[in-house]
């Protein structure tokens, strides 16, 4: 029967399978990091159970990692205890950990396809939604909760159902300054915040695969804003370029017998999908979101929507919620929405990649007077990329401020958050109420929007630099 | 786990659709590193800053069964959202969809999700605002919610029913299966990375 990659990923990898059963998943590699697991480990200590592969879980720590004097004890009680917490258990439990200070911490999935611990056809998981970042690879990783991360902990697998099946088809050619943020927004303003429910997304077209590994795996980071289990894309010649070499990469003869299975991870020709989406690359143009959920979003040529011509009554209640709390009047140009901060990073936009695009824009200007930019790398093996690119000069000869690696100003989780009523232009992945501090604003958008946004104060698109006194 | 059989309560009316985890329980109180005490975070914006919010309402202050808009629980993964809930005193939430992660986190944690058709949802939000007390009886052993005159089926895969009947821990359930794991790590490619060593 043809299979699509998904299914030919989740079929490798069941343990079991019994008839009114959920089948059992072997997991290949599990992340982890301070939020979600000290209950995990405390379960384990109160069955007295250890951890069956500590060879196949790494942590690391990002979620209440300050991005300023880093090397310091965390100032706040509860997240250095949380983080202390993670630290105990990791040398109790025999898991390797990359701290903050070492060099391969940064943000669980930035660290994962870094370190080249995530490959094609392998199954990940780890306690945090964005786990879909490393389907980038044709990998099948998911998003768990704390109970299902123990369970992975003891016994390396996890009861599925089996997932229902989308493509989503992108073809054609990217206009420029138009990049994979601006696709995965369009994508999900298509089919909701949790429109992709029960699904694994495939992303696939001509204009995916054109798309680089930094690209791709910003699109699937964001398939659960989708409301995706998973998403994922096939394993191709960049992906083996971007992976040899890397520390945890196969070698050798393993090498040569890897990159030959990972050409068998494609979808079938006549594999049957449950869902599709289709969407023309030429007609997309940078997005942004004006409401308090990913799918709240239009083309930045747009203007902000009038609920009262929604006809869907909880749409319409929702947009009312939303553009009270955001401050929104309906009709305004969304390019006429004035931002306070800039936030450039998370494990949707904190690569390499995205701090290159972000420093094109910015070389040589500088940022608007009122408006301040964080920018974050994901990783401190990004930042020290960065620094020997000689990003981060010309990020602060711009204005803006060069921070430490973490999730930062993502969640309100450690020092950098909005303050409130606070509006940011954020490169992360949720424009949820509070989501970056408590009554902040949040627009998402991509690297170049946010660059070009910082630099004249207002939601702004690279493209319209050109009409802006230098 | 705590096991569920049957439960009967009154309802809040939550309507709002597409309420994220960050609105049940914001990441600041993610910070703690027990699995109980989080009722002080649940909806706390909503709490704070909403006077009119559902739940400010002294009427529907002790009630246990939440009744949400579509596409409850979209977002962040916390299995705190359940815990919160929980912790604020709700034993079952009813919508018409759930995103995934959180349902599968209710099902590990014993707080019941029970989906029905949205007719069904405005429903029980129309008869819980026109009667605060009204009663909400959710049998998952008749796959049931009733009140007053009003009964309506649910549906709920046969495998988390008898979980959530009996209480029973995942764990506990995979390690009979410990000869089937090993058989499969045995057959695994000899390629596939590892984290330790560090390399």
């Amino acid at each position: 029967m043809p299979k699509t990659l998904a299914e030919k990923v989740y079929d490798a990898h069941v343990v079991r399978s019994a008839e009114g059963e959920p089948d059992l998943l072997y997991i290949d590699l599990h992340l982890v990091h301070e939020v979600t697991s000290p209950q995990a480990f405390d379960g384990l200590r109160a069955a007295g159970r250890t951890v069956r592969r500590p060879d196949l879980t790494m942590a690391t720590e990002d979620h209440n990692v300050p991005t300023l004097d880093i090397l310091s004890p965390i100032a706040d009680p509860v997240s250095r205890a949380q983080v202390e917490a993670l630290r105990t258990n990791a040398a109790e439990f025999g898991i390797r950990l990359a701290p903050m200070g070492d060099r391969d911490q940064g943000i669980v999935h930035v660290i994962g396809p870094q370190l080249g611990l995530t490959q094609p056809g392998m199954t990940i998981v780890c306690g945090d939604s964005h786990t879909s970042t490393h389907g980038a690879f044709g990998a099948l990783a998911f998003g768990i909760g704390t109970s299902e991360v123990e369970h992975v902990l003891a016994t390396q697998t996890l009861p599925q159902y089996r997932p229902k099946q989308m493509a989503v088809t992108v073809e054609g050619r990217l206009p420029e300054g138009v990049s994979a943020k601006d696709v995965i927004l369009a994508v999900i303003a298509r089919i909701g915040t949790n429109g992709a429910a029960g699904h694994v997304i495939e992303y696939r077209g001509s204009a995916i695969e054109a798309l680089s590994m930094e690209a791709r795996m910003t699109i699937c980071n964001m398939s659960i804003e989708a409301g995706a289990r998973a998403g994922l894309i096939a394993p191709d010649q960049t992906t083996s370029d971007f992976l040899q070499g890397r520390p945890h990469a196969p070698q050798g003869a393993d090498w040569d017998a890897a990159v030959a299975h990972w050409r068998t991870l494609r979808t079938d020709e006549d594999a049957v999908f449950d869902a599709e989406v289709v969407l023309d690359a030429a007609e997309l143009t940078p997005f942004v979101t004006w409401g308090t959920n990913p799918g709240q979003g239009l083309p930045i040529g747009e203007s902000v929507p009038d609920p009262a011509a929604m006809t869907d009554e909880n749409e319409r209640r929702a947009a009312e919620q939303a553009l009270a709390y955001m401050g929104l009047t309906p009709g305004t140009p969304l390019r006429e929405i004035g931002v306070d901060t800039v936030f450039l990073g998370s494990c949707t936009n904190g690569r390499i990649e995205d701090l290159r695009t972000a420093a094109e824009l910015l070389r040589g200007k500088r940022i608007d007077g009122n408006t301040r930019m964080l920018v974050v790398p994901g990783s401190v093996g990004v930042k020290l990329q960065a620094e020997a690119e000689g990003l981060d000069r010309v990020f602060t000869e711009a204005g803006a401020e060069w921070r430490g690696a973490g999730c930062s100003m993502c969640l309100g989780m450690n020092p950098d958050q909005l303050q409130p009523g606070e509006r940011s232009a954020s490169t992360s992945n949720r424009n949820f109420q509070g989501r970056q501090g408590k009554g902040g604003r949040t627009h998402l958008v991509s690297p170049s929007v946010a660059a070009a946004t910082a630099l004249t104060g207002k939601l702004t698109a690279p493209a319209d630099l050109a009409d802006v006194a230098p | 786990m705590q096991p569920f059989t049957t439960h009967t309560g009154t309802a809040a009316p939550l309507r709002r659709s597409a309420v994220d985890t960050d609105q049940i329980i914001p990441a600041e109180y993610l910070k703690r590193i027990t699995r109980t005490g989080f009722e002080d975070g649940l909806f706390v914006a909503w709490r704070r800053n909403e006077p009119d919010f559902v739940l400010n309402q002294p009427q529907y202050a002790d009630a246990t069964v939440l009744v949400a808009g579509p596409d409850f629980g979209t977002g962040s993964s916390r299995e705190h959202a359940c815990w919160a809930l929980l912790d604020g005193g709700f034993r079952v939430v009813i919508s018409s969809r759930f995103a995934d992660i959180f349902k599968n986190n209710s099902t590990k944690s014993g707080l019941l999700t029970v989906v029905l058709p949205q007719a069904d949802v405005d429903a029980l939000w129309a008869a819980a605002e026109a009667d605060p007390t009204t009663q909400v009886t959710v049998d998952l052993q008749a796959r049931t919610v009733s009140y007053g005159a009003t009964t309506v089926p649910f549906e709920v895969d046969e495998y988390t029913r008898w979980r959530l009947l009996e209480g029973l821990d995942d764990v506990g359930l995979t390690e009979r299966h410990l000869a089937d794991v090993e058989a499969y790590e045995a057959g695994r490619h000899p390629w596939l990375p590892k984290a330790l060593p560090a390399r």
